[in-house]
Parts: structure tokens; sequence; C-alpha cells
């Protein structure tokens, strides 16, 4: 091989290998993110479940509110009941989606004497709204999407239905509107929210144990609770970082 | 280049071809990647005026107190404070307009759901004043002994 | 009513929202695509490898790999809730999803395969153009028609012209062989990367796939070709052509018998992987392994176990390995052998969502025989044996023009 061939194969070969790494930076996560408009609403949400009772008066206010029919098993918020035995066993419910509250001591048509309970709660849930959405990752249309104050939505009108997104999500929040035959999930109640509502949810819940709030506003108890007490969040473990925050979390509850 | 060979590839070019030319017909304008990256907002932009524009149920007391000030008032001094009124008296949509009169829920399905006794020790709910519905008065309506608005009694 | 309340039934603590919602034809999808993906392969041995002993089986195979490449995409659109958007997938991909990947790979695999059937029945379209022109008659001028389209107005058959077909069919049957495992390989990662599904959920998923497609393909172009050449030959013996039907029968247990050992090797490497992730998965015991343990060794034990493993794998694994295998044990050996890969999509596909995620319950899929709603016609068994039945129909109509399947041997191929 003469000199200059050398030197052109060399020439060529950190081209080729320029090329890649070029297009790599282009796309990089971090860059992208840091594309990311700074924008003053970030929602965050908080639920105590010190304070649910299982009155499910939530669930239904979420189901009139964005047109799920009450008579349907599915729904965008739900609340599930946690009865730990002194045995150690755990029972969980959650009938109706706990559309008409938990008025029963039988769970799962099976009574539980008193005495055997060691602990019992409500955990209310709902999307979660990932930092990480595996949901909107796996969509094959670009049918589902993040906003960017934080809220991941469906497009009704795009949605194909294919059903990957409900596969993908580790909380069980999606499923098919069953009037609309598309993917359907919590949207934080974007309309209310956009205009300066809480949602449905927060409004309709008695006691407070629901809380919606701007993350990016120090002053907001929402961001106050989340910053200065001790909270949780589901499944962490998936690394889809959550932005639903859990006071009183039980490591029983799934 | 003048070879028969290429004769599939000129096909498989004409296909992505009229897939492209589909496309531009097909697609919205306004799809495309939106602040949070092509991973997490490639979509329809203008879905996101679609859901803002979605109508409003729900519309908390705020809505009720002009017009039933003597309700309000009776209700804000009770136990019951805390709840909604369109817990009971459903969503106001455009109430009065539409609809004009709300559907009261007068059953105890709906006041059990808080006052139905559980003992769960470690819940809020086990300090709610409750009830069997079981036992207490099962054929009897709640409002027949109780006011719902002013329930101490 | 609620997509999936149809066929599921629930057990003890499962999420409001969890039903199964990928059912019978996310089963057949994978095992579409895998027949696609395994025929293909059974065809480049010869045409890439130089197989020559499976040239018969090889012509066979490459024709009906792309009769199942058309089927292939069907069951998705079956199970679709928005089936008319179907063409979405094209026109916006999202290439973070493994489902949109699909609309390319698949598309770039179906202009490879076209192309390679092109080349190699690119004479026999002139051939027949040309013998048609001058014969009477609308199904003649049709049939005419036909052929001087498929040309593509490439009429040289010339030695030259014809070497060139040969070489470009091996050039395209070489890079179809990763195209197709690509394809089958993302039907895979479709499973493998739903972090959610903890069956679901393991890298080796592709690789598991892929085996399994190869043989999956290998066992049921060996089935369809017996079949129909004994239907041949039971027809000729009819008409008292002897002669031909020996003939017929020497050819074919040759092949089946050289085929067979390139099932059986794929059986081995299948089951290696499939066996791996079940033991990782036992011995590491993560946070899931309880609710996995009770659905593989309790409520799906006979599905897994007798008929994936002993009946779809061990038995035939056995039969085939018996010296002097005859055609009957190759036709059942191949059955069974179909029998457990699609236990096998099953048992992903239905095993994977017979448990609830929050590990506290369990969901059983009850598929629907009679198709009393257009929903348990397109996801209960009735749609199933349509997506089943359509390969055969695909390919008995491509025969009419690209035939594969001749009962004498070609003097001058």
């Amino acid at each position: 091989m003469t000199r200059r061939g050398f030197i052109i194969t060399i020439v060529k070969g950190a081209a080729l290998a320029a090329l890649p790494a070029g297009a790599l930076k282009v796309l990089s996560p971090s860059e992208v993110m840091a594309a990311i408009k700074e924008t003053p609403v970030l929602w965050g949400f908080v639920v105590d479940t010190y304070k649910c009772v299982g009155c499910g008066l939530c669930v239904k206010a979420c189901k009139q509110e964005n047109e799920i029919p009450l008579e349907v098993p599915v729904s965008r918020t739900w609340v599930e009941r946690y009865i730990i035995l002194k045995d150690g066993r755990v029972l969980i419910d959650s009938p109706h989606a706990g559309a008409n509250g938990f008025t029963s001591q039988k769970v799962n048509n099976i009574e539980v004497n008193p005495e055997n309970i060691a602990k019992a709660f409500f955990v209310p849930k709902l999307c979660n709204q990932c930092e990480n959405p595996p949901c909107v990752q796996v969509c094959p249309v670009g049918a589902t999407y993040k906003t960017t104050d934080g809220v991941i939505l469906i497009d009704r009108k795009w949605c194909i239905g294919c059903g990957y997104c409900i596969q993908s999500c580790p909380y069980g929040a999606r499923f098919f509107n069953p009037i609309l035959r598309v993917a359907e999930k919590c949207t934080f109640c974007y309309h209310r929210i956009s205009q300066g509502m809480k949602t449905a949810c927060v409004d309709a819940c008695p006691f407070g144990a629901r809380q919606i709030g701007n993350l990016k506003d120090r002053n907001d108890p929402v961001t106050k609770i989340i910053q200065n007490e001790r909270v949780s969040v589901l499944k962490d473990a998936f690394g889809t970082k959550p932005q639903v925050y859990y006071i009183g979390m039980d490591e029983n509850v799934r | 280049m003048k070879s028969h060979v290429w004769r599939p590839l000129w096909v498989a070019i004409g296909l992505v071809v009229v897939i492209l030319i589909a496309r531009s017909f097909v697609v919205p304008s306004d799809f495309g990647v939106g602040d949070r990256g092509f991973m997490y907002s490639y979509h329809r932009k203008s879905n996101l005026n679609e859901w803002k524009a979605f109508k409003v149920k729900y519309r908390t007391k705020e809505y009720c107190k002009d017009c039933h000030e003597d309700k309000y008032k009776s209700n804000m001094a009770s136990k019951h404070k805390v709840i909604q009124c369109e817990n009971c008296h459903g969503p106001a949509i455009e109430h009065p307009e539409n609809p004009e009169k709300l559907i009261v829920d007068k059953s105890r399905e709906l006041c059990i759901r808080c006052h139905a006794y559980l003992p769960y020790a470690s819940s809020m709910r086990s300090k709610i004043k409750g009830i069997n519905p079981v036992e207490h008065n099962p054929d009897d309506g709640c409002s027949a002994c109780h006011d719902p608005h002013n329930p101490d009694i | 009513m609620v997509h999936g309340a149809e066929w599921t039934t629930k057990e003890l603590f499962t999420y409001p929202n969890e039903y199964i919602y990928w059912t019978i034809q996310i089963v057949m999808y994978p095992l579409m695509t895998g027949f696609v993906a395994g025929a293909f392969v059974l065809s480049s041995l010869y045409h890439v490898f130089g197989q020559k002993d499976i040239k018969d089986l090889a012509k066979f195979s490459l024709v009906f790999s792309f009769a199942l490449l058309i089927v292939a995409p069907m069951p998705l659109l079956f199970h679709l809730q928005q089936p008319q958007r179907n063409t979405e997938v094209f026109f916006t991909p999202h290439f973070t999803s493994a489902i949109a990947a699909f609309g390319m790979v698949y598309l770039i695999y179906m202009m490879i395969v076209a192309a390679e059937v092109w080349f190699v029945y690119r004479k026999h379209f002139v051939e027949q153009a040309i013998a048609l022109i001058g014969k009477g008659g609308l199904i003649n001028f049709v049939n005419r028609l036909i052929f001087n389209l498929l040309t593509l107005g490439a009429y040289d058959i010339g030695e030259q012209a014809v070497h060139k077909d040969e070489k470009l069919i091996k050039v395209l049957a070489g890079i179809g062989i990763p195209v197709a495992f690509f394809l089958h390989g993302y039907a895979g990662f479709i499973f493998g990367s739903v972090k959610a599904n903890a069956l679901w959920t393991t890298p080796l998923m592709p690789i598991i796939f892929i085996m399994s497609a190869v043989v999956s393909g290998v066992a049921l172009c060996m089935v369809t070709y017996i079949v129909i050449m004994e239907w041949k030959k039971f027809r000729a013996k009819k008409k008292h052509e002897d002669q031909v039907s020996v003939e017929i029968k020497g050819a074919e247990v040759d092949v089946i018998r050289k085929t067979s050992k390139y099932l059986i090797a794929a059986m081995i490497a299948a089951m290696t992987l499939e066996m791996l992730d079940l033991v990782f998965r036992g011995y590491t015991a993560m946070k899931s392994w309880d609710i996995l343990r009770s659905v593989i060794y309790g409520k799906d034990f006979f599905n897994i176990f007798v008929l994936q493993y002993l009946c779809g794998n061990l038995i035939p694994f056995i039969l085939l390995l018996i010296p002097g295998l005859t055609i009957r044990r190759a036709v059942i050996a191949t059955l069974l052998v179909l029998l457990g890969v699609f236990m096998m999509r099953w048992n992903v596909v239905i095993g994977g969502q017979a448990f609830s995620n929050s590990y506290a319950g369990y969901m059983h899929y009850s598929m629907p025989i009679i198709p009393h709603n257009l929903e348990a016609f397109k996801e209960g068994a009735a749609g199933a044996l349509v997506i089943a039945i359509l390969p055969f129909v695909f390919f008995w109509f491509f025969n009419k023009f690209a035939p594969s399947l001749k009962f004498k041997r070609d003097n001058n191929e």
C-alpha cells in the first residue's frame, strides 16, 4: 500500500467513524431534554392514604366527569382496599373499581373477623403520569404523548387500539374506552387543570386524601409535601419515575 | 444500470414513493415532535386543544353558593361541610340551563359509602360515625331521620 | 361492554382495568411470522448454502413463505380496535415502538422475498407469456396479461440473463436470512421489551422466538410438502400411473430425512434457550417468581409441560431421532412439533396475561368458540381458523403462476 493510499484510507475510516457519532449526538436524550423549554408548570399529585376512607366518591366523580359509564368495571381512577391479617395473609379487593365505595366487611365475598385484622387501609390509584412513560414509548403511531406540563394524553382520533400501551403499563392505569374503543387513561382532568380548576377526584374527595399541584412552584402545598414529608411512589423499580406521590404507603401495596 | 436485475428495485422504490405520497395526504400537517423529544412527544399537536376543550361537568361549591346561599350556609355550618354539593346532587354541568333540574341521590347506598362502619383501626374510616347497614333500619331511607345538610340530629 | 370481559375470568385481586387484551390473534401473529422466517430459512439452505438434496422442498418453501408473509400481519389487523386506522403504522411510525418497526421491516422483507420469487420464476413468467401469445379466450387473455405484468417488462431469458438471475437469487436469499431473523426477532422483542410483564421481559425472548420460528417453519414446510405430494401420488395412482408415484415416494423420503436433521438441530437450540430462561428465573427468584411459579408449575402446568414440552418437543424429538425415518412417522412428529410451537406461543402470550401485574391474582382466558358477535369472531377460534387457512389459499393461488411443486424432476434446472 502506498503512503498516499494509506492516508486516504485513514481519512475515509475517520469520516466513517465520525458519521454515527455525529448522528448519535443529534439524538442524544440529554440534548433533547435540554431543548425542552422551561415551563412554569409541571403537574404532580399527592395521595394521603391515611385520609382515604374508601367512600369511592372520587371514582364516581371521575367517571361522570370523563364520560366513562358507571356500570363498567374499568376506570381512570380506582380505590383498593388492603386488609392485612394477623397471620400475615393479605386480602385485597377493589369491587367495581371502588366506584360504589366499600360498604361491607366482606372481601371477595368472604367474611373477615375483625379480631384477625392487623391493619387495614384504602389506597386510591390513578395514572402516575410517569416521567419516563413506557406506555408512550411503545405506541406504534404516536397516538399518545407527554405534554410539556407533564401529563400523558391519548389522541382519540389517532389511536389504532393495538393495546400495546395497556400491556406496557406496570400500574394497570390504561384500558380500552368501552364506547370509543381507543386506549383510555387518567388525564389529570387536563380540561380542568388547564383552566385553573382541580381534578374531579380532588374536588370530590371530602377528606383531602387527594391533592394536585404544580411541582415547579415551591410554595405549592403539593410541592411542599413532596419536599418536606416522607413520600414514596409505586413500583419505582421499573424506572418509570411516577409523578403521583403517596403518604403512608405500606409494603403490601401492589 | 441497464440490466433487468434492477427492475424489482424500481418496483420497491415506486411502492415507497406511493406510501410517501399517501402519507402527505393522510397525516395531519401538525403531526410532529413536541417539546419532550421524539420518544415522548411525537404526536398530532392540535390534540392538546381538543383535550382542553373537553366539557367540564363538576363545578364545585363555588358554582352553587350564589343561587343556593341558604343551603350553602347551612351545609357549611355542619359536619358535612367537607362534602361537595355535587357528590349528592350530581354534576351541575350548565345548570340551571342544562340540566334544568339536578337529580338528587337520596339512596342509602350513598350515605353508607362513609357511614357503613368498618373496623379498620388504622384507617380514618373507623373514626366516622358508622352503622351496620344490614341492622340499622334497613328498610328506611337515611333522610327519613337525618337531614343531610345538617346531619347532627 | 368492556373489551376483554367477554373471555376473561378473574381470580383473587387484579387491577380493575386488567383484562386479557391480547388474545388468540396475538398467538397467531408470532406463529405466522415464525412460519415465514422458518420457511425462508429452509429455502435459503438450498439457495445460499447449496444444500442440493432439499432442492424440491426449498423451492416450495420460498413460495409458501411468500404466501405466509401476506397473512402474517392479518392477525394484528384482526385484533386492532380501530382496524381502519392500520395504515398509520406506515405513515407515522414511532421507532421506539417494536410494533412500528414492524411496518418497515415487514415491507423490506416482503420486497426481498418478492424479488427473490421474481428472479426464481422470471424465466417461467416469460415462457408462459410467450406461450400464451395468439391463444384466444378470456382466461388466456387475462393470464397473458398477468404473466406480462409479472415479467416487469424483462423478456431476456438468454443464458447470460438467467445466470444473472441466479446470482441475484443467491444475494437476496443471503440478505433475506438476517432480515427474516430480524423480522421475527423483533416479534420476540415486542414481548421481551414489555418490562411491566414479568413473564415476557427477558432479553432471551427474541432469540427464543427466532429458534422456535425456524423449528415451526421447517416443520410446517415438511408436513405441507408431504401432504401435497402424497395427494398428488394418490391422484396419480388413481390414474394408474404407477411409475410416477414410485418416483415421487423415493424423492420424498430422502428430502424429509435430510430436512428432519435441520429440524432436530433447531429444536435442540430452541429447547436449550427455553430451559435456560426457566432455570434462570427460578434461580434468581425475583419478586415476580412467586406468581410466575404458581402459573408455570400450577395453573399452566398441562399447557406448558404436557402439551408444549412433552407432546410438542420430547415425543417428536424421539420420533425423529429413531433411525429409518418413515414418511408416516415424520408426519406425526412434525404435527406434534407444530402443536408444540403453537402451545409455546400460547403460553407466552396468554400465559403472560394469566396473572395480574399486582402479583396478587390471576386471569383466565376462555377462547370464544362460537362467533356470536364480531368480537367473538375476530378474537376467537373462528378468526384464528381463518388466519390458519389463508396461507394455504394464497399458496394455492400463487402456485398457479409460480409452480413450486412438480412431481417430475426438471432436467434443465
